[in-house]
């Protein structure tokens, strides 16, 4: 390995919380052994030196919102080998993709003191309707383990191994018990992929939908035992508006419960 | 229905009082105890050291897609029928490292795992996992394809099986021919009686270990009126059950509806999330994947339980052939009640009903049946 050059990796920030990045860095034990690896030469949030591109990895945290944005990622996009999206905001539109449900400027008014400074698209788009992406990492904010697993793999030429499938296989495989069936309690656990290792309904919790919706994903006859659990439409509507809102069966599910 | 009866010797009856003496029995001969507690507002099959952590007095309400424990005044120990899961994660564990390996110069040097010697008893299985456990024995320790971890596993095993006394909601066992009354596969079976304020245990032993163990137990010869007691509430719990198959002509009937349209109106339903196959007693399929660390000095192999419900499971070169979840379900429903038959000689549904009750949508394999096979 040692006379291989070392793979160069970027990290950039786009409309997002830094919550993705920073597993990055969250990556402790495994950390020495990835800078050790491969140079982080493009990561702001880690370090002020700067390498210059190509890039062979770039890690693309955050949702397209401003006209300036979308023109930042096709030069991001030129100078990587690999585009990687990391994260809800990223990968869907994030949870500012609220806004596409609604006229944004109504947001501006009232938000900002000077609306007239506010440069910004009607909608909070994910970076793959703008460019080509080669692999996605999902969740809010993305598995560390999935992140390392995904680093692994690229430095020794083999498919990730990230799964598509539900948060329900890993939650059983857990050995918890389902808190819709003994409780019932709504979870999106079904309608969502796997990734988080089902985080909240080891605690009792429903699943939110963090990692977006799994690879066959039937949201309506998910909302119509939510129904029969006597959930509110209402709630129907803010379970699939989260982080994922503006994935296409998320955003169509709860189109389909408003009023 | 045939008329469950108990065998006239060898039987013989065990107080509740002297119950715990049967747990140190099998503690003393170095078994780690595996039994039913209450956890998460279900019954989970956990490690356990004490009578008073079974679930005292607790019963289980099952409907299709519901699940709820209820406490009852009578203080049975096994008044819950099965648990959420099987009990096949101790004997086919959800995740487990086939081998791993370092670099080694040009090659590399394979690290096979320690092999899993501890001697399990399992507490409380039901005739119905008897018959999954069968299954998968035949399957996984007997057939061309043996599956060592698995019968390291079950070579240790002690099995403490429980007659049913009371049908779950979901349970079809009578119909699937496999229960209420464990038959076979065992080493000790009980039956729990609790009449008249009376609460003790008809106890069959069904190997020449479980014979040992009686012999270190406090144990009576029965009264005629107790295993008639006994055999009446085994012959009740049977003919209680709401739920069918016609385990016999199935497999025919539905290998004939592979192009019925009812199959797409359960997907409209079906959710394909793979918790059926998760809860499965039956249920053995494994992914194997490979695996390197950062830098590339150590790979290992996991296998991890699968599901005929995701896309990647029926991935070919070229793609998934079974990308609708219409043709998921009915490969697995098909599976079990007709390519099982064919595959290895036996229906791979035991009747035990996990996957009616935690289906998140409340799918009735039992009625799905009715629908494919008696509507014309």
């Amino acid at each position: 390995m040692a006379a291989v050059k070392k793979p160069k990796l970027a990290v950039w920030k786009f409309a997002s919380c830094d919550g993705c990045q920073l597993s990055l860095l969250d990556c402790e034990d495994e950390l020495l052994a990835i800078a050790k690896e491969i140079t982080i030469a493009n990561f702001p949030e880690a370090s002020r030196a700067i390498v210059k591109g190509p890039y062979d990895i770039s890690l693309v945290e955050g949702s397209i919102t401003t006209p300036h944005d979308a023109e930042r990622i096709h030069k991001i996009r030129r100078m990587s080998k690999c585009l990687v999206t990391i994260g809800a905001c990223a990968t869907a539109g994030g949870i500012q993709a609220l806004r596409n449900f609604a006229d944004v400027n109504d947001f501006v008014s009232i938000v900002y003191a000077n609306p007239a400074y506010i440069e910004t698209l009607n909608k909070s788009t994910p970076i793959a309707d703008h460019v080509f992406v080669d692999f996605e990492l999902r969740g809010c904010p993305i598995n560390k383990y999935q992140l390392v697993e995904f680093i692994s793999a690229t430095l020794n030429g083999r498919k990730p191994n990230i799964g598509t499938h539900s948060v329900c296989m890993e939650c059983k495989m857990k050995g918890n018990v389902c808190v819709m069936v003994s409780s019932g309690i709504p979870c999106l656990g079904p309608v969502t992929q796997m990734g988080c290792g089902a985080l909240c309904p080891s605690y009792n919790r429903g699943c939110f939908g963090c990692f977006g919706p799994m690879e066959s994903p039937n949201t309506k006859s998910l909302a119509a035992w939510f129904e029969r659990l006597q959930v509110p439409s209402d709630d129907i509507v803010r379970m699939f508006r989260g982080f994922n809102a503006y994935a296409e069966p998320f955003r169509k599910e709860s189109e389909a419960h408003e009023k | 229905m045939t008329e469950i009866t108990l065998p006239d010797k060898d039987v013989v009856v065990l107080e509740r009082k002297n119950f715990q003496g049967l747990l140190d029995a099998l503690s003393d001969s170095g078994y780690e105890l595996l039994g039913p507690i209450v956890r998460d507002s279900a019954i989970v099959y956990e490690r356990i050291h004490a009578v008073d952590e079974l679930p005292v007095g607790w019963v289980d309400v099952c409907e299709p897609g519901k699940y709820r424990l209820v406490k009852e005044k009578k203080k049975t120990l096994f008044g819950c029928t099965i648990g959420s899961q099987s009990w096949r994660r101790f004997l086919h564990p959800p995740t487990s490292k086939l081998w791993e390996a370092t670099r080694d110069g040009n090659g590399f040097k394979v690290i096979q795992p320690e092999p899993d010697q501890v001697k399990r008893a399992l507490i409380g299985v039901r005739s119905c996992d008897l018959a999954a456990l069968a299954i998968h024995d035949k399957i996984l320790s007997q057939g061309q394809y043996i599956d060592h971890s698995y019968q390291e596993r079950r070579r240790n095993l002690f099995v403490v099986a429980v007659n049913c006394v009371r049908p779950g909601g979901t349970c079809f066992c009578a119909s699937m021919k496999t229960g209420p009354k464990a038959t076979s596969g065992f080493d000790l079976a009980l039956t729990e009686m609790y009449v008249s304020n009376r609460h003790y245990f008809i106890v069959e032993p069904g190997s020449k270990a479980g014979k040992k163990l009686v012999d270190k137990l406090p144990v009576r010869q029965p009264k005629e009126s107790e295993i008639k007691a006994a055999q009446k509430e085994l012959n009740k719990a049977a003919s209680g059950m709401t739920r069918t198959i016609d385990s016999e002509h199935i497999g025919k009937l539905l290998n004939e509806k592979f192009d019925d349209p009812h199959w797409e109106a359960i997907a409209e339903r079906c959710l394909a999330c793979g918790n059926c196959t998760m809860v499965c007693p039956t249920c053995f399929c494994t992914n194997v994947e490979d695996s390197t660390d950062l830098t590339g000095q150590h790979a290992q192999r996991q296998r991890w339980w699968d599901s005929c419900f995701t896309v990647d499971y029926s991935y070919i070169h070229g793609g998934s052939i079974r990308t609708s979840v219409t043709s998921r379900y009915r490969q697995w429903m098909m599976h079990k009640l007709v390519y099982w038959q064919e595959q290895f000689g036996m229906s791979g549904c035991v009747g035990c009903g996990r996957c009616i009750t935690w289906c998140p949508v409340g799918i009735d394999i039992t009625e799905e049946a009715r629908q494919l096979t008696v509507k014309e």
